[in-house]
């Protein structure tokens, strides 16, 4: 039943009158996502109005919650702010917090990770496009998407796509959909050092989903989640899986734009991800224009 | 964002950590003016140190000849001398590369004995999003040798966030390294007050390397800082203005402030095929591909989600400012972004700078199509590619070897 989010699942917007939200929350109801609330402290009563939706808007997430029914959140909030919004999520016992904020310092993302550990809620992100389980109609709407994606690239199908980047997401799903390959869901984790959700968290999920055939994993310099994610597939990998990994001519040392892409003390390179990915079997694009062919090629 | 090692100390300090007495300075009538406090106040030796960012300082060469960024002098006489041999003049170190560094500021320093070396830092563990603390007894050498190989000469305690650091994890450490009476007390207040800067500067490293038991002039031991450097979590410095403040222009290349202003995240690498992209993970890609094809990227650029005319046209000139630049491969998803509106943005900045260079264009996405209709019209000599392996090795054939 795809992963993390399904047509039905009721979303909440945090942030949904900054113009970066409402813009992002117009495209997702568009869509055809259940944008049932929008959060912004202060403006509760109001009304989120949009080519004849009408969403309203809650003073806390508790009260959203409580009045609607939603079980996801969207956090647009600026970073000095984020946390506290994640954290807020986290307290009104929603199901999933995907956050899309770019810039959360990492002490206060240190301190919220842990104090959410143990909670029932997933946070996906932050610094992240979102989460995107395309549907039927045309240009795949009717679906769920929280977040950032662009609806019109994704087709409804089996293959998962899990990627610390935007836009390079974008081009392994276009690639699939291309080729009428359609996804499950696809799961932007962001390009933060510290996230709610790796790699592995979402490769299990794929892994455990009736409805995922196949996955593309997209990584890049910096930390060791996709070593972690490839150990485990060699082990416990049910199903094929083909991966890229960027920033192989990044120099050593410097932030490559994600604030957790960087190769510190020799540690996080591409060539060590790479050779991961082929100790487990995974299969490699040699260049992004390749992703969607390499999983295929496993498919058949 | 990184800052100098005079400022790292002058953190430190704040937070009750002992590093050697000593002041920078600009001039060398300054300079002179801390060598005479420092001698008359008891000091035998002092150690006149280049302020860069970078390391390799001791074993660097400056450009006029003079060796060595870190001296020691034994006279005010002698600091006089060296200040004059460093200030103004360009340091070249291992990680300099081969242009070198100006040196605009000195640290000086009193020298006290060094009787035994040891690394301590503290830094976050991305495997389990823990700021760790890690010390060794081998100390003023690379800490990457040490991991490699002898790892057992490491000793490392994680901090849990929700209680923070814990004395016990101070002493625990200061056992490992074998210290012992008054420096094991001096030890715990010292990584209690690293720990402490690193965790309320929001750093994203603290490294003390070395950290010394040294011999004061009063002929106690102390255990010092003699080395520091401290790294920033750039997304923090909003909430530290006065942190902010000690960023030093001059140790950033030039195209990426001025790319930084116009909120276009630049690198400068050493290639000659530019690319102008969206989004850090498809600039990455952009950049290997390129090599993946037998050229060399110039350059890493995202022009994020907004990529308005006015930082598109921006993005072009600070391009071109680099010499070395024989092509320029823009490679663009247009997600939310309008394929058209890129285009256009290209159009009127290939206007404005006058490029001649070879340019290839990549589009895909949102309103592709009227945006390869503006390139196709535009009266421009451009090469479009289909897919990013087309695209970069058309721009790869384009300029040659």
């Amino acid at each position: 039943m795809a992963i993390l989010v399904t047509p039905q699942t009721k979303v909440l917007v945090q942030g949904i009158t900054g113009s970066f939200g409402a813009r992002h929350a117009q495209l997702s109801l568009e869509y055809g996502t259940q944008v049932v609330a929008g959060v912004t402290p202060g403006k509760g009563g109001q009304v989120f109005e949009h080519k004849g939706f009408k969403v309203p808007i809650f003073d806390t997430v508790a009260e959203a919650v409580k009045q609607t029914g939603a079980t996801a959140s969207a956090v647009f909030v600026p970073p000095p702010f984020a946390a506290d919004a994640i954290l807020e999520g986290v307290d009104a016992g929603l199901e999933l917090v995907v956050a899309i904020t770019e810039g959360i310092p990492v002490r206060d993302m240190v301190a919220l990770k842990r104090a959410m550990g143990g909670s029932k809620t997933r946070l996906i992100g932050p610094n992240c496009p979102g989460i995107v389980t395309p549907g039927t109609g045309t240009d795949s709407q009717g679906g769920c998407r929280i977040g950032i994606a662009p609806g019109y690239i994704h087709k409804k199908g089996n293959i998962g796509v899990v990627s610390r980047s935007g836009t390079l997401t974008y081009e392994a799903v276009f690639q699939l959909t291309s080729r009428g390959v359609g996804q499950s869901t696809c799961v932007g984790i962001g390009g933060d050092p510290v996230n709610g959700t790796s790699h592995l968290d979402v490769i299990q999920m794929f892994m455990a989903d009736p409805e995922t055939h196949g996955i593309i994993m997209i990584g890049e310099i910096g930390g060791s989640a996709e070593e972690e994610a490839a150990e485990w597939i060699a082990r416990h990998g049910t199903k094929p899986v083909a991966g890229f990994i960027a920033g192989s001519t990044a120099p050593p040392g410097r932030r490559m734009g994600h604030a957790g892409a960087i190769v510190s003390g020799g540690k996080g390179t591409a060539e060590a991800k790479i050779e991961a990915f082929k100790a487990a079997g995974i299969g490699i694009a040699a260049t992004p224009s390749d992703m969607a062919d390499t999983l295929l090629k496993l498919l058949k | 964002m990184n800052i100098h090692e005079y400022q790292a100390k002058q953190l430190l300090k704040q937070y009750g950590v002992a590093v050697p007495p000593g002041e920078s300075c600009t001039t060398v009538v300054e300079a002179r003016a801390i060598a005479e406090k420092l001698f008359s106040s008891g000091h035998k030796l002092l150690v006149i140190k280049s302020q860069i960012h970078a390391g390799g300082r001791g074993k660097g060469t400056f450009k006029h000849g003079f060796h060595g960024g870190v001296k020691l002098a034994r006279s005010v006489d002698e600091a006089v001398n060296l200040a004059d041999n460093m200030l103004g003049k360009t340091l070249v170190t291992k990680q300099t590369g081969p242009e070198g560094r100006v040196v605009s500021t000195l640290l000086v320093a009193g020298a006290e004995t060094i009787k035994k070396e040891f690394y301590l830092a503290v830094l976050l563990d991305r495997a389990n999003s823990r700021p760790l603390i890690m010390a060794s007894t081998e100390g003023g050498v690379e800490i990457e040798e040490v991991a490699e190989k002898t790892p057992e000469k490491i000793v490392k305690e994680w901090v849990d966030p929700a209680i923070g650091f814990q004395p016990f994890q101070g002493r625990k450490i200061a056992s490992a390294l074998g210290l012992k009476g008054d420096l094991f007390n001096q030890a715990c207040k010292l990584i209690a007050g690293v720990y402490k800067t690193w965790w309320e500067c929001d750093a994203s490293m603290v490294e003390i390397n070395p950290l010394a038991i040294v011999e004061t002039p009063e002929g106690k031991e102390a255990m010092v800082c003699v080395d520091a450097k401290i790294g920033l979590d750039d997304n923090a410095l909003y909430r530290h203005k006065d942190i902010l403040a000690m960023r030093d222009l001059a140790e950033e290349s030039p195209l990426e402030v001025e790319a930084s202003k116009f909120s276009l995240n630049y690198i400068k690498l050493d290639g000659n095929i530019a690319c102008l992209v969206n989004g850090a993970g498809l600039a990455m890609s952009t950049m290997d591909i390129i090599q993946y094809f037998g050229g060399n990227p110039a350059n890493f650029l995202d022009v994020g989600g907004g990529a308005s005319k006015e930082q598109v046209t921006a993005a072009f000139k600070i391009i071109l400012t680099d010499p070395s630049v024989k092509g320029i491969l823009v490679n663009i998803f247009g997600g939310i972004m309008d394929c058209n509106v890129i285009a256009t943005g290209i159009v009127e900045a290939v206007k404005e700078t006058g490029l001649t260079l070879p340019l290839v264009v990549r589009l895909e996405g949102n309103n592709v199509a009227a945006g390869q209709h503006t390139l196709a019209h535009s009266g421009l000599t451009l090469i479009t590619g289909d897919t990013m392996a087309d695209a970069a090795q058309k721009v790869v054939k384009a300029v040659g070897k």
